[in-house]
């Protein structure tokens, strides 16, 4: 085996592993502050990736510009999603908390799944625009232009997120209400709003990892349980609390991947990711980059 | 001598119940022998009552670990898959009598269990829901690739094909689970699993050994699910090998499950016959098919919002919300 070819799949694993840290990010936010795991994660994600299509097909807008659209809509959509829902069960003490977010997400999973069979018809779509295909050439690897937005878009989006989280009153007020919300609340920060804006700005990034699932591979009503369970991969390597730690575990997550691809073959390249999951998960339950009491 | 009995009788009453409804679904087919409409309906009602019990085995296993145990185990469908693959394959390629294979088809299920319960089960809660989860996943995409062709029955069983047969193994199989059920809910063994999912660490304080207790729990729930996937293999003349192993197996279980009552005897029970008529039903009058879907995915969020304890806990609830009223009444 060349290591051209090598090389090759390593970067098109952190490609995709890049992917992969960006759905995680809005689901470990959501499960770090309000301790709420969202199943429906994925169907949020298929929901921002449809958003995006139909914007580029019926009214031509570039799927980098429907971003505008779509992460507004989402964050609407969030909004509602909690307003309706998840507000609901925060009240609960912890354990009952994750069931419950557990079982509520998956009647939203059914619901949406089905609801966008019906509406959206079962085809596999994606966004094919006039530089699709086009990619970067160097050192005789290749580099397509749209999977390498996603790198791009993916460090940005940690960085901006960094700064939001630690510069920002909201960003603090996140923070605090993730490690304790009592002390929070009587420090004067309105948790529940705190809650809602958290749970909102996880629907938007569903909706910014949809339109990049819809731009690089494609999308269909039932993706969202394969997403999600990447999403959940990912979070539960990198442990809660490091927006950094979460992307690089989804990179993490890719190269395993793709490497596993080259060294059993293609077919074999999903099961090595959830087993090194599995056993990664048993040694050292918080994660990669958790903190141990998180 | 018989006050005694018919106490125990009266305080003991699912006991009699159940054999009672057991003997009367066995006979259920016989009954209608003579009827004018049987050759023509009879076989809907057989497959209908075949999926009803299948889902019904599959919520009522499942319920051993998540409702008693307190695990939620998202990976059930890999223990039904295991089951219905090695039932299949000894039976239909390595010709093993179809009862010898049903049974190492459990048996498989229930060794796999038993290897993944030991680093499984060190997981806890939400840990463990997603490792399953994960885990099945991995199961159906190497069985997908072991297994991509379409398993039919050979022409000799396929000649021999009658639905009474079929019927009345899988509902054997979901009487042994019912039973099975029903004495481990007031053994010490039970006790003890009910004990660690109301409070670890008060369960372990007063020496129940949590490990073994959820593990044990673990196998059994998997060794029923496996049978019933043996049902299944017997049952179904053609499918996709990777079809058994589907989430959605899972999740029916869990759907039914906690719109019935999680951790009840009764709950899954009702539960799997709610999903399955209403199914049904839809499917009958509607032409959208998946109706129900959108139906149940609503209902059930109503359940966990504001029914925890399912369709069991409903009729609890009325009488005493009934009590409370009449009471301000008469006051």
């Amino acid at each position: 085996m060349s290591t051209h070819i090598i090389a090759q799949s390593l970067l098109s694993g952190i490609l995709v592993g890049a992917l992969y840290g960006i759905a995680a990010l809005g689901l470990s936010l959501v499960f770090g502050v309000l301790k709420v795991l969202n199943i429906a994660h994925g169907e949020l994600i298929m929901l921002g990736g449809y958003a995006s299509f139909w914007a580029f097909n019926k009214a031509e807008v570039d799927p980098y510009v429907s971003l505008v659209i779509v992460v507004p809509l989402l964050f609407l959509v969030g909004t509602i999603l909690h307003f309706g829902l998840f507000a609901h069960i925060v009240r609960a003490n912890e354990e009952q908390r994750i069931k419950n977010s557990l079982l509520i997400g998956f009647g939203l999973t059914l619901i949406g799944q089905t609801l966008a069979i019906r509406y959206f018809e079962a085809d596999e779509r994606r966004i094919a625009t006039e530089y699709s295909t086009d990619a970067w050439e160097f050192i005789g690897l290749r580099l397509p232009l749209v999977r390498a937005s996603g790198l791009v878009i993916g460090i940005v989006l940690v960085i901006l997120l960094q700064l939001f989280m630690h510069r920002t009153y909201i960003g603090k007020a996140i923070r605090a209400t993730a490690e304790d919300w009592q002390t929070a609340s009587l420090s004067g920060i309105n948790v529940r709003l705190t809650y809602l804006i958290t749970f909102a700005l996880g629907s938007a990034l569903a909706g910014l990892a949809g339109m990049l699932v819809s731009v690089q591979y494609s999308i269909s009503p039932n993706i969202g349980l394969t997403w999600t369970l990447k999403a959940l991969i990912v979070v539960v390597l990198a442990g809660l609390g490091s927006m950094p730690g979460t992307f690089l575990a989804g990179v993490l997550l890719g190269l395993a991947e793709t490497s596993s691809a080259l060294a059993f073959g293609s077919q074999y390249r999903e099961m090595v990711g959830l087993v090194l999951f599995v056993i990664i998960l048993s040694i050292r339950s918080q994660g990669l980059f958790g903190e141990q009491n998180a | 001598m018989l006050s005694e009995l018919l106490r125990s009788l009266i305080q003991n009453w699912r006991l009699p119940v159940l054999v009672a409804l057991a003997y009367f679904l066995f006979e259920l087919p016989e009954l209608f022998t003579g009827w004018p409409w049987y050759y023509e309906e009879i076989n809907d009602k057989l497959t209908l009552a075949i999926t009803l019990f299948t889902i019904a085995t599959l919520a009522s296993s499942w319920n051993i670990l998540a409702g008693y145990a307190g695990q939620i185990n998202l990976g059930h469908a890999a223990f039904f898959g295991i089951g219905s693959v090695v039932t299949r394959e000894l039976w239909l390629t390595k010709d093993y009598p179809f009862n010898e294979a049903f049974f190492y088809g459990g048996g498989a299920a229930a060794l796999a269990a038993l290897i993944v319960g030991a680093p499984a089960l060190r997981l806890k809660g939400i840990y463990f829901a997603i490792g399953t989860l994960a885990l099945a996943e991995a199961l159906r995409l190497t069985i997908g690739s072991m297994y991509p062709g379409v398993s039919r029955l050979p022409g000799p069983e396929l000649r021999a094909y009658e639905l009474t047969s079929r019927y009345e193994l899988s509902l054997k199989v979901l009487v042994a689970t019912v039973f099975v059920s029903y004495f481990l809910s007031r053994s010490k063994l039970g006790l003890g699993m009910k004990a660690i999912r109301e409070d670890e660490a008060a369960a372990r304080s007063i020496g129940i050994n949590v490990f073994l207790h959820t593990l044990f729990a673990f196998v059994l729930s998997a060794f029923l699910a496996g049978l019933a996937g043996g049902a299944f293999a017997y049952y179904h003349y053609s499918y996709n090998q990777i079809y058994t192993f589907g989430p959605n197996w899972t999740f029916d279980a869990l759907l039914v499950t906690f719109i019935g009552g999680p951790g009840t005897l009764a709950g899954p029970l009702i539960g799997s016959t709610f999903f399955v008529l209403v199914r049904d039903y839809l499917a009958g009058t509607s032409e959208l098919v998946d109706t129900h879907l959108i139906l149940f995915g609503v209902i059930f969020i109503l359940v966990v919002l504001i029914l925890p304890g399912g369709l069991v806990d409903l009729s609890t609830r009325i009488s005493r919300w009934f009590l409370r009223r009449t009471r301000k009444v008469f006051r």
